[in-house]
C-alpha cells in the first residue's frame, strides 16, 4: 500500500467517524469539535487530490470562522442540551433507514457508473478554452492556476460571491440588532436642539425659607 | 490494494452526505446540530466537486467548490443569526415548537 493510499484511508476514516460523532454526540460543544475534526480531515483529502488552495481555504474559512461562530452560539445560548437529545432514538429507525438507502444508491451509482468512451479522448486533447489541467508538472501550481481562471473567466462569479457575503453580513447584523430601552447614551440631535429656556429655571426664593 | 481513484473519494462523500442527512432526522430538536449537519452535507458536495475536478483535469470544479464554500459560510452566519433572534424571542431553540409564522 502506497503512502498516499494509506493517507487517504486515514483521512477518509477520520472524516466519516467525525461526521458520525457530530450527529451522535450528546454535547453540542463536542459536536462542534468533531465538526472541526471532519473539516480538517476533508482538507487532508483535498491535499491528496491536489487541491491545496481549497484545503487551505477550508481550514481558514470553516475552522477559523464557521466553527468558531458555532462555538460562540453554542456557548452563548443557555439551553438544556440533554433535554434536546430526546427523540434521538425515536427517529433513529427512519433516519438510519433513509441514510442507508441514500448510501446504497450513491454507492451503486459510483460502482456501475462509467464515463462515455470519448471522455479519454477529450481529456487527452482538451479544447483551447478549457480550464487548465490540475496536474500539469510544468504548468503553474494549484493556487496560480485557480487565480488565473478565477480572476479572468470566472470574475463575475467571484464578484457574486462577494455580494453574497455582503448580503449575509447585512442580514446577520439586521437579524441580531436590537435597540434596548433604559440604556443611557448620548443623542447629539437632542443635545444640539436644546433651547436655553429648557436648561435653567428661575426660582423666586423668599428670605428665610430656603428651597423646598 | 488498488490505487486510490475517483470512486474512493465519491464513496467517502456519499457516506458523509448520508451522515449529514441522518443528522437532520435524528436531531429534530436541536437546530445547532441541524445546521452542523447541513455543513457536513455541503462539505461532502465539495469533496465530490474537487474529486471530479481532479479526475477530469478541469479547474472549474474547484472554482465552483469555492462558490459552495462561500454560500456555506453565508448560510451558517445567517442561520445562526436567525437562531439567536429566535432564542431571544422564545427562550429556547426547540424547532418542533417553532410556529411563530403560523399563528
Amino acid at each position: 500500500m502506497t503512502i498516499s493510499a494509506f493517507a487517504f484511508y486515514v483521512f477518509a476514516l477520520a472524516a466519516v467517524a467525525s461526521g458520525l460523532m457530530v450527529v451522535a454526540s450528546k454535547n453540542p460543544v463536542h459536536s462542534v469539535l468533531f465538526l472541526i475534526s471532519a473539516f480538517i480531515s476533508a482538507a487532508g483529502l483535498f491535499v491528496l487530490m491536489g487541491a491545496e488552495y481549497l484545503a487551505m481555504v477550508l481550514i481558514v474559512v470553516y475552522v477559523g470562522a464557521v466553527a468558531v461562530l458555532f462555538m460562540f452560539v453554542v456557548m452563548m445560548l443557555d439551553v438544556d442540551f440533554v433535554e434536546m437529545k430526546q427523540g434521538f432514538l425515536q427517529y433513529l429507525p427512519i433516519g438510519g433507514a433513509l441514510a442507508a438507502i441514500v448510501v446504497f444508491e450513491l454507492l451503486l451509482v459510483v460502482a456501475v457508473w462509467a464515463f462515455p468512451s470519448d471522455t479519454e479522448l477529450a481529456l487527452a486533447h482538451p479544447s483551447p478554452n478549457a480550464a487548465q489541467t490540475v496536474t500539469d508538472p510544468n504548468g503553474p501550481n494549484n493556487i496560480e492556476a485557480i487565480g488565473l481562471i478565477l480572476y479572468t473567466d470566472y470574475v463575475h462569479y467571484f464578484q457574486i460571491a462577494g455580494i453574497i457575503l455582503l448580503i449575509a453580513m447585512i442580514g446577520a447584523i439586521i437579524l441580531t440588532f436590537r435597540t434596548r430601552d433604559g440604556i443611557k447614551k448620548q443623542d447629539a440631535a437632542v443635545q444640539i436642539g436644546r433651547k436655553r429656556e429648557e436648561g435653567y429655571e428661575l426660582v423666586d426664593i423668599k428670605p428665610g425659607q430656603g428651597l423646598s | 490494494m488498488a490505487e486510490i481513484g475517483l470512486g474512493h473519494y465519491l464513496s467517502v462523500a456519499a457516506v458523509m452526505f448520508a451522515i449529514g442527512m441522518a443528522g437532520i432526522f435524528l436531531n429534530r430538536k436541536n437546530v445547532i446540530v441541524i445546521l452542523m449537519s447541513i455543513e457536513l452535507m455541503l462539505l461532502s458536495v465539495n469533496i465530490n466537486f474537487v474529486a471530479f475536478s481532479q479526475f477530469l483535469g478541469d479547474l472549474t470544479g474547484q472554482v465552483f467548490a469555492f462558490m459552495v464554500l462561500t454560500v456555506a459560510a453565508a448560510e451558517a452566519a445567517v442561520g445562526l443569526a436567525i437562531l439567536v433572534a429566535f432564542f431571544r424571542n422564545r427562550g429556547d431553540i426547540a424547532v418542533e415548537d417553532a410556529n411563530l409564522m403560523k399563528n
